[in-house]
């Protein structure tokens, strides 16, 4: 198959049509406004919708409207605007509902910047709104898998009945690649008998809610979706391993910062330094049985973030506060230097941490 | 001819077809409790009912059918 | 004999919860009448609200959808968006609509969206206790305005039926009461009208309907009522707002 040359944005766009959706909402916001300019130019040549919706809490609503009607949908966004979608996304989780939301981080908190982050991955794998949930977040790192993870995406999120969140960064949106983009990127088919289509006075009416008065009730359908996020973790988790066999120090990293630690990860290597990477895909589900067993022989972890130490608490919670786990971080905008992360890794591999 | 009957146990005795029925035949009744712990409205006279349904237009619950020959 | 009046098709079984005397009852009857009356039970779809129509969602038998509080309008259009051939409308107060929903109900009206939107307006926050709304009457005693709207101080009740006919887009707009036999039988009129035009995809239809909340505005339902007449009425005017299709001789 012929590759193509994509931004990471538009990639996402074009993936997300060739994995069945035809409805897009958003709101501009930079770095990600090309998904919703790409929308704009091709929904209305394939009978799909893009409509730029008036906010992001509106786009968000919208988005839960289709979705009720159980049709494949997204949104994206950027990190300020992440933050007015959580709303809707706790809605959505708490109805059950499938749907794709993008967010191309930004530095922040507040207003912050529109370089690259990766600050946000606490509000996306420990729930982000109000309420007991998690979305399956899916984290690309190459434009490739902007479009992989988005055809992903909608499949785990129609075969679980959950929101799906894209983390990606400003780096990769913007970046340019060649990529791979198959005609039919889902086979779809999801049953949705729970979808409000119309009753055609055929069945009782469909309701989708998740408002719940009886607290037993309300307990119930936690406890349910739980026992499903169990399933999740069991079946869902995904990521790389890049020259973990024998490695001393792991570096643990996603998206931008997996890919500057590789190149780290050589450099330490031609030292004579036995270092590896473990790139969690799936941030939720966290990849603990990779790590705790990284832990038999590691003698550390670095996790490598665009942001002050959030994935940092997954690493120790997987290896069980074993063995020493240091931050090597920029934020703001900035990204560590492929030197940065080899100093970290040296210092490991010489016991300065 | 025209007969309207009340789904009794769901009237909440707010008394709004007491004041709509132009022929004031509609009353609350006030020996008896259903069981939502109102007291019911009900006809004094069905034989007077002329089948104009203002009773019902104004009941919010739905508890009073109309029928007329 | 014939049947002339009962329950209509589109309301379920279960008993309202409303108090007694809320003229929530009347208005979802009405509701009810006009999907009854243009027999689209089967392809509605409703949108029901937060506030005290928070359940209405159990109420209709046609299929429906809790939005969050305020953005049933954004909700609707996304339904609207993936089923044209649906009728959509939604059901919501005044706290709902013309406060937290304020941007969702304009820019639902200036896409035109296809839609039905019933707007109850009883000028208070009814199921948090009685709070004042975005409707409160200058003077009204709420429980946040316990010396009553201070009109220098929290501003002036939105008039919604007169701020939607500012916008070019919206094709109908109008406001009714439900407090007499009579208002009742226009809000129905009224109602199906909004209901007819999604059928005929002419775009964005609203009804405001003026209604009453006898325990927290404090007075017997029938007292409210006359309320609705001398208080609200004078500050809501009813009648038509916008009715594009017959300013333009579409009709």
């Amino acid at each position: 198959m012929a590759k193509v040359l994509m931004k990471g944005n538009e990639a996402i766009a074009e993936a997300a049509i060739r994995s069945g959706c035809r409805h897009y909402f958003g709101y501009p916001i930079t770095p990600q406004t090309e998904v919703a300019a790409y929308m704009a130019k091709r929904m209305p040549k394939i009978g799909g919708t893009f409509l730029q919706a008036e906010s992001e809490i509106s786009a968000i609503n919208m988005v839960y409207g289709v979705s009720s009607a159980g049709l494949r949908v997204m949104t994206s966004s950027s990190s300020p605007g992440v933050s007015l979608k959580q709303e809707g996304i706790s809605y959505l989780a708490g109805s059950d509902l499938p749907a794709l939301i993008v967010n191309v981080q930004r530095g922040g908190p507040g207003l912050g910047g529109i370089q690259p982050s990766q600050s946000d991955y606490f509000q996306a794998t420990k729930g982000g709104g109000h309420g007991d949930y998690h979305l399956i977040v899916l984290a690309p790192a190459s434009v490739q898998e902007m479009a992989d993870l988005t055809a992903k995406a909608f499949d785990l999120s129609d075969k679980y009945r959950m929101p799906a969140m894209l983390l990606a960064d400003g780096t990769i949106g913007q970046m340019m690649e060649p990529v791979e983009l198959p005609e039919k990127m889902s086979e779809g088919g999801f049953e949705k008998p729970w979808a409000v289509t119309g009753t055609e006075n055929k069945r009782e009416h469909n309701i989708i809610n998740s408002l719940y008065l009886v607290p037993e009730q309300l307990e119930d359908k936690n406890l349910e979706r739980y026992e499903r996020y169990k399933v999740v973790e069991q079946n869902e988790v995904m990521y790389e391993e890049y020259m973990t066999d024998d490695a001393d120090v792991v570096v643990v990293a996603f998206g931008i910062a997996a890919r500057v630690s590789k190149n780290a990860i050589t450099a330490a290597r031609a030292k004579g330094i036995k270092a590896g990477l473990i790139r969690p895909i799936t941030l939720w589900p966290f990849p603990k049985e990779a790590i705790a067993k990284a832990a038999e022989r590691a003698k550390g972890f670095i996790s490598v973030e665009l942001s002050m130490g959030q994935m940092i608490d997954d690493i120790r919670l997987a290896e069980g506060c074993k063995k020493p786990v240091t931050l090597c971080n920029r934020v703001g905008g900035m990204i560590p230097s492929p030197d940065e992360v080899l100093k970290a890794i040296e210092d490991m591999e010489g016991g300065a941490f | 001819m025209a007969k309207i009957t009340f789904a009794t146990d769901i009237c909440k005795g707010c008394g709004l077809c007491v004041n709509a029925c132009p022929r004031k035949l509609i009353v609350l009744a006030k020996d008896k409790i259903n069981k939502k712990g109102h007291s019911p409205a009900e006809i004094t006279d069905q034989s007077k009912c002329i089948g104009c349904a203002c009773c019902a237009v104004m009941c919010p619950d739905c508890v009073i059918t109309v029928e007329k020959d | 004999m014939a049947t002339v009046f009962s329950k209509p098709k589109a309301l379920t079984d279960a008993p309202l919860h409303y108090c007694p005397g809320c003229t929530h009852g009347i208005i979802h009857r009405l509701v009810a009448e006009a999907i009854d009356d243009l027999g689209i039970l089967g392809k509605t779809v409703g949108v029901a609200p937060v506030g005290c129509a928070v359940m209405a969602y159990d109420y209709f038998s046609c299929d429906m959808v809790e939005a969050a509080h305020g953005r049933a309008p954004a909700v609707a259009t996304g339904l609207k968006r993936a089923m044209p051939d649906r009728i959509i409308f939604t059901y919501q107060g005044d706290g709902d609509l013309a406060s937290i929903g304020m941007a969702e109900t304009v820019h639902a009206a200036t896409r035109n969206e296809n839609i039905t939107v019933i707007f109850v307006n009883n000028a208070i926050y009814g199921m948090t206790g009685g709070q004042m709304a975005p409707t409160s009457l200058p003077g009204q005693v709420t429980q946040t305005s316990p010396y009553g709207r201070d009109v220098k101080t929290v501003g002036y009740p939105i008039r919604v039926c007169e701020l939607l006919s500012a916008l070019d887009a919206p094709e109908y707009i109008e406001r009714v009461a439900v407090n007499n036999v009579k208002n009742v039988l226009n809000a129905k009129r009224a109602i199906k009208k909004a209901f007819q035009n999604q059928i005929e995809g002419k775009g964005f239809s609203l009804i405001e309907v003026v209604s009453s909340c006898p325990t927290n505005w404090g007075m017997t339902p029938q007292k409210a009522l006359d309320w609705v007449e001398s208080d609200m009425i004078p500050y809501y005017p009813l009648g038509v707002y916008r009715d594009k299709s017959a300013k333009e001789g579409k009709e």
